[in-house]
């Protein structure tokens, strides 16, 4: 892909640097209270901080495709994709900060965002988007909608039972639904090389008869043409697919992460390679303008710093919310 | 200090480890396996050293499959192995519970005693540190509700070593939990008290015996795991402020449950308040009390208990931290028991 000026790729370049400034304000503002001695219980952010730092592309080149309609779920590392799917950033934020005017009122906090507004959820238990997302695009499909879902799961969830349960139910049912395997490699400590008995998990969608897309690179925009095809597919009532797109995480599995597990200077490495910087250079060379790219950092950054503010200023919800939204009252005769 | 009665200040993280190091020694049959538990040593600690020690033939980091993963400690010990395996979060339970309740649970019972199941599966419970709905759970009386496994849960790091190693030689599946917020960890942060002395050589903490943590007269304090810690701080309050001395009484063992010594406390105090941080409802310190009315104890006021509502833990530090049951709770319910009669 060289062609200039497409609206796709500046969305896509606007919203990996939205994502990377959202982590890199959330960086100094979760170790606030929990300095000089880390930890996790302390702090206006406190639990467990898993950043996407690297990962964006999977996010941007996906989600480029997807219209309000469609559903995506997402992981305990979820908020690029919650960008890349259009979630509220303020309400995103307040409720990372555990703010009444969160999402959901801080009741689920950085691993639990739920914004219905665009059919956006995500989890924290590993794999455990992939029955939602199935459930919706057959809820798309049997209402005659051309909605599609998305299932963002790391690599480590392609070895969870879930995963190949729903692999097999979605071939079966011909679900309008796009399997995303973010592989950055690691789950926690464990290496993917380590325990995963196939050194690409495309390989596995043969045993489901359904299309397994392998990407390297962590590219935007092979990734947008790659998921462009699935959900295209999708669209028109062909069946699943699943795309594995090989990632980098340049963080730690979660702040406060040591990571003695990783070999000499491999994060030296990974953050050489940089999605988005590499992105930018990328763009420039295509001949977009750069002042264009600095007016989508520009529009990044105000959107993450009013994001912080809003969150910031919002109050800490009464403790009598915590027992509202338990059930929720029949709204039909 | 290497002399089998040495003393010294562990964690219960390093308690765990070591328990675990010396029956590995002792017994080959014993194998370690589930995520994160070599390299790293465990997310929390316990598996530390046994790597390096005991190398990938008998410490296995396995990847997130814990259907299959415990499903396979289940056939490990029913072929004479004696396997510990790590549920890294107890909520996590949900993907693989068939393995432990119907296969772990009933090998023995199924088959008539032939095959027994000598396999612990190790698990971390508790919220208190901002980790949201999925990764705070306690499930005590979820685990302590279905017949087969003994349950045990330490509050201090001398039990954690005597426990664990009675767990390890135990004929049949022992869930062993662990408080995260007692576990040692610097990055989560550690209740002060479950740091404790612990005996250099081999010990065993009976399986099926409850602890007195503290002992008293005027009051029965019921607790597990944190909440012991909770219920020792209303004690010392008591004492302090208001010339009450409670009797505190550490569960241990959630399964088989411990009445006895639970009994003989209320029996001699009269009064009693049980705390535990899981759900409510039907709940663990319902159990307790519904003991003591069935032994038909007279009480000089209503019994009470202070468990997490029956809502899932909220992320928010204002929400959680004002459901999550805690000293001052514990100490206000004492304090109303103490002043009412029955
Ligand atoms: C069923 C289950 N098992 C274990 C965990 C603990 N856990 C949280 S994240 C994680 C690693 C996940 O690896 P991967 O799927 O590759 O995602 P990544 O963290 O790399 O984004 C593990 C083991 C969990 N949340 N759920
Ligand atoms: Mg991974």
């Amino acid at each position: 892909m060289s062609k200039t000026n497409q609206p796709h790729r500046l969305w896509m370049y606007e919203n990996m640097v939205k994502s990377r400034a959202f982590e890199d304000a959330i960086k100094p503002a979760y170790l606030e209270g929990k300095t000089p001695r880390f930890n996790m219980a302390r702090g206006p952010i406190p639990g467990e901080m898993h950043l996407s730092d690297g990962q964006e592309p999977c996010a941007v080149g996906v989600c480029a495709h997807l219209r309000e309609s469609d559903t995506v779920t997402a992981t305990h590392r979820p908020h690029h994709a919650a960008i890349a799917k259009g979630v509220d950033l303020d309400r995103m934020a307040a409720e990372i900060f555990g703010r009444d005017t969160g999402l959901s009122g801080g009741r689920g906090g950085h691993m639990h965002l739920f914004d219905a507004s665009v059919n956006f959820a995500c989890s924290g238990i590993i794999a455990q988007g992939m029955g939602p997302a199935l459930g919706a695009a057959m809820a798309a499909k049997l209402r005659g909608s051309d909605a599609v879902a998305v299932a963002y799961i790391g690599e480590g969830a392609a070895n969870q039972g879930a995963f190949h349960e729903v692999m097999n139910l979605a071939s079966v049912w011909g679900a309008p639904l796009v399997i995303v395997i973010e592989d950055n490699g690691y789950g926690v400590s464990v290496s993917k090389a380590s325990c995963t008995a196939v050194s690409r998990n495309a390989d596995r969608a043969a045993a489901y008869a359904m299309p397994g897309i392998h990407i390297a690179g962590n590219d935007p925009d092979a990734i947008y043409d790659a998921a462009g095809e699935a959900i295209a597919r999708a669209r028109r009532g062909e069946g699943p697919s699943l795309i594995e797109i090989e990632t980098s995480r340049l963080e730690g599995h979660f702040m406060g992460d040591q990571e003695a597990y990783r070999p000499e200077g491999e994060k030296d490495r990974l953050k050489a390679m940089d999605p988005i910087p590499r992105y930018r250079e990328r763009l420039l060379a295509d001949g977009i303008d750069a002042a264009e790219l600095d007016a989508c950092e520009k529009h990044a950054q105000q959107a993450v710093e009013t994001a912080f503010a809003f969150a910031r200023g919002s109050a800490l919800p009464d403790p009598a919310s915590a027992f509202t939204s338990v059930f929720v009252e029949r709204t039909t005769a | 200090m290497n002399t089998a009665t040495a003393i010294r200040k562990q964690t219960i993280a390093k308690a765990m480890s070591e328990a675990l190091a010396s029956e590995m020694e002792r017994d080959p049959g014993v194998v370690v396996l589930g995520e994160d538990i070599g390299k790293l040593g465990g997310v929390f600690g316990n598996t530390g050293g046994l790597l390096e020690r005991f190398g990938t033939e008998r410490v296995f980091d396995t990847p997130i499959s814990e259907t299959g993963f415990i499903g396979a400690a289940v056939g490990m010990a029913g072929a004479g192995m004696r396997p510990v395996v790590e549920l890294m979060f107890v909520d996590f339970f949900g993907v693989c519970m068939d393995a432990i309740y119907n296969l772990a649970a009933k090998q023995a019972y199924f088959s008539g005693g032939q095959v027994s199941c000598p396999m612990v599966l190790m698990t971390s419970v508790g919220g208190g540190y901002g980790d949201a709905g999925q990764h705070s759970q306690c499930l005590y009386a979820t685990f302590g509700h279905l017949p087969g496994m003994k349950v045990v849960i330490p509050s201090n790091a001398h039990d954690a070593k005597g426990l664990m190693l009675a767990a390890i030689r135990d004929e049949n599946p022992v869930v062993f939990m662990f408080h995260k917020a007692l576990q040692g960890m610097g990055w989560l942060g550690t209740v002060a008290g479950s740091i404790t002395d612990v005996p250099d050589g081999e010990y065993e903490v009976p399986i099926g015996k409850a602890g007195v943590a503290r002992e008293g007269t005027d009051i029965t304090l019921v607790g597990l795991g944190i909440t012991v810690h909770h219920c020792l701080a209303a004690a010392d309050a008591l004492s302090r402020e208001d010339g009450v001395e409670a009797e505190v009484i550490d569960i241990r063992t959630i399964a088989p449950l411990d009445r006895e010594t639970i009994l003989a406390s209320v029996r001699k105090t009269g009064r009693v308040v049980v705390v535990d941080d899981d759900y409510l409802s039907c709940g663990l310190a319902g159990e307790v009390i519904a003991s003591i009315a069935e032994a038909g104890i007279p009480l000089a006021s209503p019994p009470q208990r202070i468990s997490h509502p029956d809502i899932p833990i909220p992320f928010s530090p204002a929400l959680e931290h004002a459901v999550l049951p805690n000293a001052e709770m514990t100490l206000a319910a004492a304090r109303q028991s103490i002043g009412e009669r029955a």
